[in-house]
């Protein structure tokens, strides 16, 4: 009875020891994937994913509560790259990828409030106060934060116009 | 074919039953009368497009600089006939999207008059920089079709040293004979233009390939290079694609380019033979290039043969030089293999353009493609020694990274595979595709990469702004505070001074 109570315990104590020095030792600082996430992600933390930014979406995307889909800016590709990272497979019903998008100030409505400018995470947006406001194409990520933001409806998204340059012969339909 | 090209890899390529050149290729050379208007595109080249100079409304002459050369890799163009400039702008691109592109409207007056030349007696006296200053002034590029500007690539050859200039009179593209026309009617005009390369890029010796199909040009070359010890003019096996740079230095030097690497790696520098015409009449005679052959053929046109194209002509006023049979059914600029359909005949010509081909419906028979019989045969045709059947399926399935790492890079899309396939697999158009695919994908990158910075440089921007706005703040703060502490002291001062005032009365 004692000898069984005292090698239960010297094993108790032993494992417990061991698994102690292990979880020290071993230990994972946070989850490394959410940051290689974020690496991969627009980093523009536009909210259009509904999250608190691209961290909170990487983290959401690891811990299974969002889609690999999740993030619209980054579209088809990006959804592709979480899927192979993950190891998931990929739903991407649903998802039409519209290409490229900008956004464009309609000059005629536009008031020269400012506010869209304020609100560009990339500082796409340039004018002054009361002046008409032009978006570099360049810069636009085409995330629509400030068409919310417009007070006159001024502000649409629009494919980015196609150049001899980004054109590419369509996949062939093979048998 | 022998046993040693079957063991070293140099068994490549296809070899049409009927190369069409003939007899398109032995008609006179044609000079087509001057069009009602021209327009000059201002990016006929590899690089930045060039910037115009001039303005709607301005009069411009034959070779009068109208737009300059942007960066390094760039090449100005030059007006091809005296006239009004009537707009700067947009005019569809000779390429099968349809999109436009920008370019000069020239409408002529006819007069064709021409602004003075500065000819030069002895090009050999000149330092080989000034040689590659007058190559690039005119606006010379490769006029293979490749269009990389000649001048920088001369300096890339002086810089590694090329021991051997390799000259491209391949021309292995069915139905095209511009090349060859250059060689049987400016044979000197080619073999100076090698001179002087020579001399700018400081290579030795030059050995011209020119394929056997053409004996007239053989022959035509090997009397103007008789008297340079230098020049070999060396025929070279009728096989499709032969003009490709790596295939020509391959069989002429016996030295594989490696994947990736220029053919300036393993000291060679290729350039084609109606480049050399266009470099003995710039660095000699100072003109600019303005004009070019271009072969017209196909079974739609009533006189095929070369003609002498002013650039910029319309291709709709080329063919109605040359007169049509019928309405085609398909137009291309360049070569049935690796030429560009047209989206329609009011697309400009280009100082890349060697032919133009006007086919009937009966040239062009399109075939269902059908499964992949794993048979082989694009492995074998494939110059480059890839496997095209195991990229396309790759690609097929959308794995652009496999396809990828099969060395899809390498692919010069000249369209063996799918000339060769039994299955009438459209390889070219996938391999196309995903090269298409791939850029796009490193361009959004980078794209994604860039927009990361300037978010961050707005997160620190605003913070730093932030931070100002504090310091202000507290300064103003701080000065007012002391303000008021002065007004407090000077005003107790006052009462102090009323008071002992008051007390003295």
């Amino acid at each position: 009875m004692i000898a069984a109570i005292l090698s239960l315990t010297a094993l108790g104590l032993i494992l417990g020891l061991g698994l102690g020095y292990a979880a020290k030792v071993f230990a994972v600082e946070g989850n490394s994937l959410v940051s290689e996430l974020v690496e991969m992600m627009p980093g523009t933390n536009c909210g259009q994913c509904g999250l608190a930014g691209c961290g909170a979406a990487a983290e959401a995307v690891v811990e299974g509560n969002a889609a690999a889909t999740v993030c619209p800016g980054g579209g088809v590709a990006l959804a592709q790259a979480i899927a192979a990272k993950l190891g998931i497979t990929l739903s991407l019903d649903g998802v039409a990828d519209k290409g490229p998008m900008v956004a464009e100030v309609a000059e005629e409505i536009c008031i020269g409030c400012g506010k869209c400018m304020k609100h560009c995470a990339t500082d796409a947006i340039v004018g002054a106060a009361k002046q008409i406001h032009g978006v570099l194409h360049e810069a636009c990520t085409g995330c629509g934060g400030c068409m919310d933001d417009c007070p006159t409806g001024a502000i649409i998204l629009r494919p980015l116009p196609q150049t001899l340059r980004d054109w590419n012969w369509s996949k062939p339909a093979l048998a | 074919m022998g046993m040693l090209e079957m063991l070293n890899g140099a068994r490549w390529g296809v070899h049409p039953h009927d190369d069409h050149k003939r007899p398109a290729a032995d008609v006179p050379l044609r000079v087509m009368s001057l069009p009602a208007k021209l327009c000059v595109p201002l990016l006929q080249h590899v690089g930045a497009p060039a910037k115009p100079l001039v303005a709607v409304g301005d009069r411009v002459l034959r070779g009068e600089l109208i737009a300059s050369a942007q960066g390094n890799v760039s090449a100005p163009v030059h007006a091809p006939s005296s006239g009004i400039v009537t707009a700067i702008g947009e005019v569809t691109a000779p390429h099968p999207s349809g999109l436009p592109f920008a370019a000069i409207t020239i409408t002529l007056d006819g007069k064709d008059e021409a602004i003075p030349l500065i000819e030069v007696a002895d090009p050999f006296s000149l330092e080989p920089a000034e040689v590659s200053q007058r190559i690039a002034d005119a606006g010379i590029v490769g006029l293979g079709g490749a269009t990389f500007p000649s001048a920088p690539k001369a300096q890339l050859g002086r810089k590694l040293a090329v021991q051997t200039l390799v000259i491209n009179g391949g021309e292995c593209e069915p139905y095209l004979s511009s090349d060859d026309s250059v060689m049987r009617e400016r044979a000197d005009d080619v073999i100076d233009g090698v001179r002087i390369l020579m001399h700018a890029t400081g290579a030795p010796q030059a050995l011209v390939g020119i394929e056997d199909n053409k004996p007239e040009a053989i022959a035509a070359m090997r009397k103007a290079a008789a008297p340079f010890a230098t020049i070999k003019i060396c025929p070279v096996p009728a096989r499709y694609p032969m003009g490709s740079d790596r295939q020509l230095v391959q069989v002429l030097t016996g030295k594989e380019v490696p994947s990736g690497a220029r053919t300036a790696s393993v000291g060679v520098l290729v350039n084609n033979v109606s480049t050399c015409a266009a470099i003995h009449r710039a660095v000699r005679l100072g003109e600019p290039l303005t004009q070019r052959i271009v072969t017209v053929n196909g079974g739609a046109v009533a006189m095929p043969g070369n003609v002498l194209v002013p650039i910029g002509t319309l291709v709709e006023d080329l063919l109605a030089f040359v007169g049509l049979k019928e309405t085609p059914a398909r137009l291309v600029m360049g070569g049935p293999m690796m030429g560009a359909a047209l989206p329609h005949a009011q697309v400009p010509t280009v100082k890349g353009c060697g032919g133009i081909l006007a086919l009937t419906a009966a040239e062009i028979t399109v075939e269902e493609p059908s499964p992949c019989i794993r048979c082989g045969s694009c492995v074998k045709a494939c110059p480059m020694g890839l496997v095209p059947l195991e990229m396309a399926a790759h690609i097929n399935a959308g794995d652009y990274d496999k396809a990828d790492a099969l060395a899809l890079d390498d692919c010069l899309a000249c369209g063996c595979c799918a000339y060769v396939c039994p299955s009438h697999i459209p390889l070219v158009q996938s391999f196309s595709h995903a090269k298409g695919e791939i850029w796009k994908r490193a361009q959004k990158k980078k794209r994604n990469e860039f927009t990361k910075g300037l978010a961050q440089a707005r997160v620190e921007r605003l913070e730093r702004e932030a931070r100002e706005r504090a310091e202000v703040a507290a300064k103003r703060k701080a000065a007012r505070a002391a303000q008021l502490a002065a007004e407090a002291a000077a005003a107790a001062a006052a009462i102090e001074a009323t008071g002992s005032q008051e007390s003295s009365i």
